[in-house]
């Protein structure tokens, strides 16, 4: 055993093991449904009804999955240097600020169109900047970067509590939140979008940073596989000696890579915060900066996984949403677990079927090459 | 006097907010000083603190709870060593994985089980909790001055969890630098090679010191649910296991340090909450906020290095691969 697994067609390397490992993390969370005395098909059909069948159920799968596409491209980016960006959360928490900031100054002075690049631009500026410190001390002072993110979390959650409960809250308000902004930063619904399908929306807060959302996608598409610094993050990711000997400068690659990283986790910001709420309350990330982990390691980290992935998981907060009114013992925390399960199968376990997947194809190999020995391939 | 008074108000709830975070840290160590990461201390002390608080409600007692909370910690942490000592997987997301299991499924069984709002009924002091115990002549010598106050309000009157915390120290300290098991868990953790030509298993090595942190963060839960408080409260570690994790690398993963890290996050937290909106002198009136977020940012600090430096285990976060 010089190799450790035989190498795999790519359609099963990319297409199927992934499946079945997500297979499983879907079984195991139908035990879960079984253990509370529910009926997990039931529960499966619910939920894929209460996020499609409605106008307003579209709206909000699409509305969570763009978080979800934001904070998912963030882990992923970071992964693609050999990154573990745990900080998505404190990093879109962060951005919040920025967005409120652009907000409340501009709000009333400017239209939407001007008003959304300053608050893309100030919330990236925020992100990256959370993102900083903590790439920065891996690049020079080896620090871990998962350790320190995680630290960060905690910090922008005390710092963003002591903003909105003091100098951001409006005199007079009881609720840590800060004034409503202007119509000038109201982002515009996409109500279009679905209605041209046939349905109609009423309360969901479905709106342009879908479209933004998407451009990231495929901008992070452009620079990971189109352009000199993708090349040098992925080289950095794959082999950091090889990146080194290659003339990379580490420092300046992991901290490029995390302020990107970052950008777009505090991108994530402008859909709550712009584009429902008009404000900016407390804990309005809810989670989603975790999400995004799941969501990269489903997607495999590329673009093209990422939104599917996302959308799974907006259907997922949407459908478990609903579901709570049909099965009271299943609340929107069912996301957590299949969240978690998804990780462990999707990310911890990755290989945990490989040896059986690739004795299964090697003996499909082996037969038929007893049945044309002509062939000379490879078998193992 | 007052202040006298005060100051041992405060050192009291210092022990009682460091116990868990001991508890969980210790843990960690095991199981990073064996070379495995293990960021899922705050998932473990969470299903265990569930776990007591109901195995306590339902049979009514505190023994049972502990003995519930060690079990669902322990299966959790075999979770993570199939992950990554037997599938090799990646230690960290292993570890955030079972976070977030157990932060879900806490909420979901505790709403179906008891609905109580993720709550699990509240304990009696009847035996399903473990109260406080008076240590003997804790009521005569509470009169003398200075050591009467100390013994009787700051030493005596814990729950059983609390001397078992402090106990684990010297235990722990005993069998990591005192026994071959403690010398060939260090070793694994620093060069799981050497340890394997020595032919000793790096695997069952592991597992051991996986298992070791799954008890620990079984009884930091149970004291959560069963000692401190009358029940498990939905996601009640409150990130609890994060601050013992930054307490074992302040630590530099040494036991004695690990409990001075835990009883300095765990005064800094009862300061936040006995002096909240207290004004200082020349500094004006810190927000309880900035006490929170304190231990974090000292973490980051002794990371980047500026007050020492915090070297990992050499082979920690590394699956071991045996060579063909």
């Amino acid at each position: 055993m010089a190799k450790p697994y035989a190498k795999l067609p790519g359609w099963v390397d990319y297409g199927l093991i992934p499946l079945v490992n997500l297979a499983v993390a879907f079984a195991v969370s139908g035990l879960v449904v079984l253990l509370v005395g529910e009926n997990p098909l039931r529960a499966a059909v619910l939920m894929v009804e209460g996020a499609f069948s409605t106008g307003d159920g579209i709206g909000y799968t699409l509305f969570y999955a763009t978080n979800f596409i934001f904070t998912g491209l963030c882990v992923a980016v970071a992964f693609h240097c050999g990154l573990f960006n745990i900080g998505g959360e404190g990093q879109a928490y962060v951005g919040g600020l920025g967005v409120a900031i652009g907000a409340l100054t501009f709000g009333a002075a400017l239209p939407w169109w001007i008003n959304l690049p300053i608050a893309t631009l100030l919330a990236a500026a925020m992100g990256a900047l959370w993102a900083l410190i903590p790439a920065y001390l891996q690049a020079k002072r080896g620090s871990h970067i998962v350790i320190t993110t995680i630290m960060f979390n905690f910090i922008a959650a005390s710092l963003m509590v002591w903003l909105l409960v003091g100098m951001l809250k409006p005199a007079g308000l009881m609720a840590p939140e800060t004034r409503r902004f202007a119509d000038g930063a109201v982002l515009p619904r996409l109500d279009w979008l679905i209605e041209m399908f046939g349905f109609t929306i009423r309360s969901a807060p479905f709106n342009i940073t879908f479209l933004l959302a998407l451009a990231s996608a495929y901008g992070v598409w452009v620079l990971i596989w189109r352009t000199r610094l993708g090349y040098e993050i992925r080289t950095m990711g794959f082999s950091p000696t090889a990146a080194k000997y290659a003339g990379i400068n580490q420092t300046r690659i992991i901290v490029i890579t995390m302020m990107i990283s970052g950008a777009l986790a505090g991108m994530m910001a402008l859909n709550p915060v712009m584009g429902a709420q008009n404000r900016l309350q407390l804990d309005f990330v809810t989670g989603a900066g975790f999400v995004g982990i799941a969501v990269a390691l489903m997607g495999r980290s590329h673009p093209a996984g990422i939104i599917p992935a996302a959308i799974l998981f907006g259907m997922l907060y949407q459908g478990g949403a609903e579901i709570a009114f049909e099965m009271p013992a299943i609340s929107r925390d069912m996301i957590v677990i299949i969240q978690g399960l998804v990780i462990l199968f999707a990310g911890a376990l990755e290989h945990m079927f490989r040896p059986a997947i690739s004795a299964f194809f090697g003996r499909i190999a082996t037969s038929e090459m007893k049945a044309a020995p002509a062939t000379t391939g490879e078998t193992h | 006097m007052d202040y006298f008074s005060t100051i041992i108000l405060v050192l009291d709830s210092t022990v009682r907010l460091s116990v868990p975070l001991l508890f969980a840290s210790l843990a960690g160590l095991y199981s990073e000083r064996s070379g495995v990461f293990d960021i899922g201390l705050e998932g473990k002390m969470l299903a265990g603190a569930f776990a007591g608080g109901a195995a306590a409600a339902v049979v009514g007692s505190a023994w049972i709870g502990l003995a519930a909370a060690v079990a669902i910690s322990i299966f959790f942490a075999l979770v993570h060593g199939f992950a990554s000592i037997t599938h090799r997987g990646n230690q960290i997301v292993s570890g955030v994985a079972i976070n977030f299991i157990a932060a879900g499924s806490t909420i979901i069984l505790g709403q179906a089980w008891f609905r109580q709002g993720g709550r699990t009924p509240a304990l009696p002091s009847d035996g399903s909790r473990f109260t406080e115990i008076k240590l003997p002549f804790a009521d005569t010598v509470r009169d003398v001055p200075v050591f009467g106050p100390i013994y009787s309000e700051l030493i005596s009157g814990h729950s059983i969890l609390v001397y078992l915390a402090f106990l684990t120290v010297p235990f722990t300290w005993w069998v990591l630098f005192r026994t071959r098991f403690g010398l060939r868990l260090r070793a694994v953790g620093e060069n799981p090679a050497a340890v394997d030509t020595a032919g000793i298993s790096v695997t069952w090595l592991r597992y051991r010191a996986v298992i070791l942190a799954g008890v620990l963060c079984g009884f930091a839960g149970a004291y959560l649910s069963v000692a401190q408080n009358a029940g498990f409260v939905k996601d009640m570690t409150a990130g609890k296991g994060f601050i013992a994790l930054a307490a074992l690398i302040f630590a530099k993963w040494r036991p004695v340090n690990v409990m001075l890290a835990c009883l300095l996050f765990g005064f800094l937290d009862a300061v936040a909450i006995r002096f909240s909106g207290i004004r200082i002198p020349a500094v004006g009136e810190v927000p309880p906020q900035f006490m929170q977020a304190l231990p974090y940012i000292l973490t980051v600090v002794l990371l980047a290095g500026f007050i020492g430096k915090a070297i990992p285990p050499k082979a920690g976060g590394q699956p071991y691969v045996k060579e063909r």
